[in-house]
């Protein structure tokens, strides 16, 4: 609860400076904008984080969400697949993916690292390969389809501001993440598994089903993202549709509270987290500071904040 | 001129140290003499290890006064303690086991030639005080390849290395054999014949008696008394630790066993393939299992809950077949497992006394099996706490915050929600104090008294034979023998044990 705090005062703080230097920042447009942005990113950090409370990790988000996002506009536009078929393929895809990861990872007992990596390269050349490198997209096609990640809802007393669809859908994901870790067998499980996953076997703990669930979930999530980015932007490139959104999602992962060692993290602070970076890369552009220097910033914001809770979690565990 | 009263090699008075909320030493007095063994023993929690860590130039104390070969010191830290000839050997051995022998002696003071490491020299130099501690092994042999009792004298060589005077000893034997600690032993007489001084930890009395030339207790951070060697006891040692008498501590009372509910025929571990071993434990019957380390028990206790596959035999419990091959299927079947290594296996250090304590139960009280019922887990929990009689503040309170005793009735406590017919308990007070060591025996006692078949390994012959019904002993992965209650003895056990 305290680290979603601690990350709580940092986004308010990224925020609060951003509006107060720039008030454009705050207009209905860029705030919508922001929010929808943060939501697509939530989804996909969510399944990071469901991996990393497992002492794990998967670098191989993005690919996955590079595959699909591909995967999806190829089948509809240039195969004729219905909707409701293409959306199928690409989630039951997802699913065979993270279900890959998970039985290499328990039965081959292979590191996480090197099994997602080579997803991370796999991927990633499958989806040049199927699309001979083209880029991808729905044209004026499939409007309603669209709306899914460019509906905006219309609030009564709120003016200009709208809802993102795309915040529905990732608060009802976040809820029923949260619920599975908080409230459920397998959730309370999964957070032993994470702490000591041999203390958890002794403790009569399948921890190799759970692994694999842990692992299926993060790459499903990963598909729905890349569903909802590739509606968002129309227009997929292959070669770059999600590179290094793994590294966004494990960030915000562990600027919301979880351990890379297992065992911890809220889902509430993983979509704070997930918030902190959009905000920060959306005031660098807001406040005019030089885009090249995006990676340098974000990279040090998430230090300082990495650093500023080992050094709080120092000074408590001095204290008690 | 004036006769020379011999000055203590080191003497410490007065000496206090705080934790938050907590005095962990008053007042404490302590001196040692060339070539004197001097035993320091306690309850969990007594004082002893900050004791030592203060001696060893760890902590700081708050007060109070050290002095070496008579001069006052400051030792500020394990440096400075190492450069006067004080060296610490951990409990828990910190070697390096990608390292050899050598590279161990010498880590972070290695000699060098010409700016690289002078691997001859180290070696050799290393081989020296091997042989002179009558090793069986070199000094190119990798850590990893030396069995527990021999990384420990790994430890004495170093600390000879850096030419001590005083070694002071954490617990050494505990993860020790008994042929090992025998070993040990006879290297402490020599370090004492050579003009060393010893202060020797331990919650064995056993050995504490055979070691020390006087003996120093601590109770709640303070001196409570202290022994020369003549009036070294059992009973009195007990007495000075706990306040209390030896046979309120060993309160086993035969039982009249029910019908049989663990059968194991033929079980065929990994570790020993070539042996075969068969056994059974009835309802209410305290099955003690004695064997040297490595004599295979772990593995039978592991291979029976499914924590490691059995190459083949078959398991029946209450009549029932069941092999495990996964820990959840033995516990389904009834049977628990207590695990010998409590903080890597047993409990999940970081979390509370609540989240360990139901753990095991949460999926029986779960709705549909899935959704979590908070308030059945809560209850679980309390009657974990109160029948095990859990010291700890709340629920919330960390495991990991707790002394070793109180640790391991959470550990062992966390399956009585589940009432197994079969409970494997393996060195059921392994760093436990004589305190909660008592409350531990009146659980299984009671556990027992209630039906449960208990078979228990331990490597503490007094444990063995105190609290058993019926004795399997093995001995390098075969059962040599069972003794029943009237036929034990120590010397009957470790006849078995040794094979001789």
């Amino acid at each position: 609860m305290k680290k979603v705090l601690g990350i709580g005062i940092l986004f308010l703080l990224v925020y609060g400076v951003t509006g107060a230097m720039n008030p454009n920042f705050l207009q209905p447009y860029n705030t919508e904008n922001l929010i929808n942005w943060t939501s697509l990113y939530g989804i996909i950090s969510i399944g990071a984080a469901l991996v990393i409370v497992t002492g794990g990790i998967d670098l191989s988000i993005g690919s996955v969400v590079g595959l699909v996002g591909t995967l999806l506009p190829w089948l509809l536009v240039q195969q004729h697949w219905s909707v409701p078929l293409a959306l199928l393929a690409c989630l039951v895809l997802s699913v065979v993916i993270g279900l890959i990861h998970g039985l290499l990872i328990t039965g081959l007992r292979l590191q996480p690292f090197v099994v997602t990596l080579c997803g991370l390269l796999i991927y990633r050349g499958l989806a040049r390969w199927l699309t001979h490198d083209e880029t991808q997209g729905f044209g004026n096609a499939y409007d309603g389809l669209r709306k899914l990640a460019t509906g905006r809802i219309e609030l009564p007393f709120a003016g200009a501001y709208r809802l993102p669809v795309t915040l529905i859908i990732v608060l009802v994901i976040a809820v029923l993440a949260s619920f599975f870790l908080n409230k459920t067998v397998p959730g309370r499980h999964l957070l032993a598994l994470g702490r000591n996953e041999e203390a958890a076997r002794y403790s009569g703990i399948r921890t190799n089903r759970l692994t694999i669930l842990a692992y299926v979930l993060c790459s499903f999530l990963a598909g729905v993202g890349g569903i909802l980015f590739a509606l968002d932007v129309n227009s997929v490139q292959p070669a770059g549709q999600g590179n290094f959104y793994e590294l966004y999602a494990i960030a915000a992962a562990v600027l919301g509270g979880c351990s890379l060692r297992g065992g911890e993290g809220s889902i509430a602070g993983v979509l704070i987290g997930a918030a902190v970076m959009r905000v920060l890369y959306n005031s660098i552009n807001v406040l005019g500071l030089s885009t090249q220097l995006e990676f340098a910033i974000i990279g040090l914001v998430l230090l300082l904040g990495v650093t500023a809770d080992e050094a709080l979690r120092k000074f408590q565990a001095r204290r008690c | 001129m004036a006769t020379t009263v011999e000055i203590p090699l080191i003497q410490a008075a007065g000496l206090s140290k705080h934790f938050p909320g907590v005095v962990a030493l008053q007042d404490v007095e302590l001196s040692v003499t060339k070539g004197e063994a001097v035993a320091v023993i306690g309850e969990n929690g007594a004082g002893k290890s900050t004791l030592m860590k203060i001696l060893s130039g760890i902590y700081q104390p708050d007060s109070g006064e050290i002095r070496f070969n008579g001069e006052p010191v400051a030792l500020t830290s394990v440096n400075v303690a190492q450069a006067l000839g004080i060296s610490l050997i951990h409990q828990e051995l910190n070697l390096a086991d990608n390292l050899d022998v050598a590279g161990n002696v010498f880590l972070g003071r290695e000699p060098r030639r010409m700016g690289l490491l002078d691997k001859p020299r180290m070696r050799q130099q290393t081989q020296v005080i091997l042989d002179q501690l009558g090793a069986s092994f070199k000094a190119d042999t990798p850590v990893s390849d030396l069995s527990l009792g021999q990384q420990q004298l790994v430890e004495i060589a170093k600390a000879l290395s850096l030419d001590a005077k005083l070694i002071i000893m954490d617990e050494p034997t505990s993860s020790l054999s008994t042929r090992e600690s025998e070993v040990l032993f006879k290297i402490i007489q020599d370090l004492k014949a050579a003009g060393l001084s010893i202060l020797y930890i331990s919650h064995r009395l056993g050995e504490v008696k055979r070691i020390a030339d006087r003996l120093v207790a601590l109770r709640d951070g303070r001196n409570v008394g202290e022994l020369s060697r003549s009036e070294i006891s059992h009973d009195s040692m007990v007495r000075l630790m706990v306040g209390r008498d030896m046979s309120q501590v060993f309160a086993h009372t035969p039982c009249s066993p029910g019908e049989e509910a663990l059968r194991v025929d033929g079980l065929q571990t990994r570790a020993h393939p070539a042996h075969r071993v068969s056994f059974s434990v009835r309802r209410g019957e305290i099955v003690g299992m004695a064997g040297l380390v490595g004599s295979g028990r772990t593995e039978v206790l592991r291979a029976l809950f499914g924590a490691e596959q059995a190459l083949g035999g078959e398991v029946t419990v209450q009549g029932k077949k069941s092999v495990a091959s996964h820990p959840r299927e033995a516990i389904d079947a009834g049977i628990s497992l207590v695990p010998e290594d409590r903080k890597a296996l047993g409990i999940f250090l970081p979390e509370s006394v609540g989240w360990n304590s139901s753990l095991p139960g949460i999926e029986r009280h779960a709705k549909a099996g899935l959704l979590r019922n908070a308030k059945a887990e809560k209850q679980d929990a309390e009657q974990v706490v109160s029948q095990m009689r859990v010291k700890t503040t709340s629920l919330d309170t960390k495991v990991g915050t707790l002394s070793g005793g109180n640790q391991q009735k959470v550990a062992l406590g966390k399956w009585i929600v589940l009432n197994p017919q079969v409970l494997l308990l393996d060195e059921p007070t392994r760093g436990v104090d004589v305190g909660a060591k008592r409350e531990i025996y009146q659980i299984m006692e009671k556990l027992a008294g209630e039906g449960t078949a208990i078979l228990f390994v331990s490597s503490e012959m007094e444990e063995v034979l105190a609290m058993s019904d019926r004795v399997l002993v093995m001995h390098e992965g075969r059962l040599a023998g069972e003794l029943r209650r009237s036929e034990l003895s120590e010397e009957a056990v470790m006849r078995l044990a040794t094979g001789s």
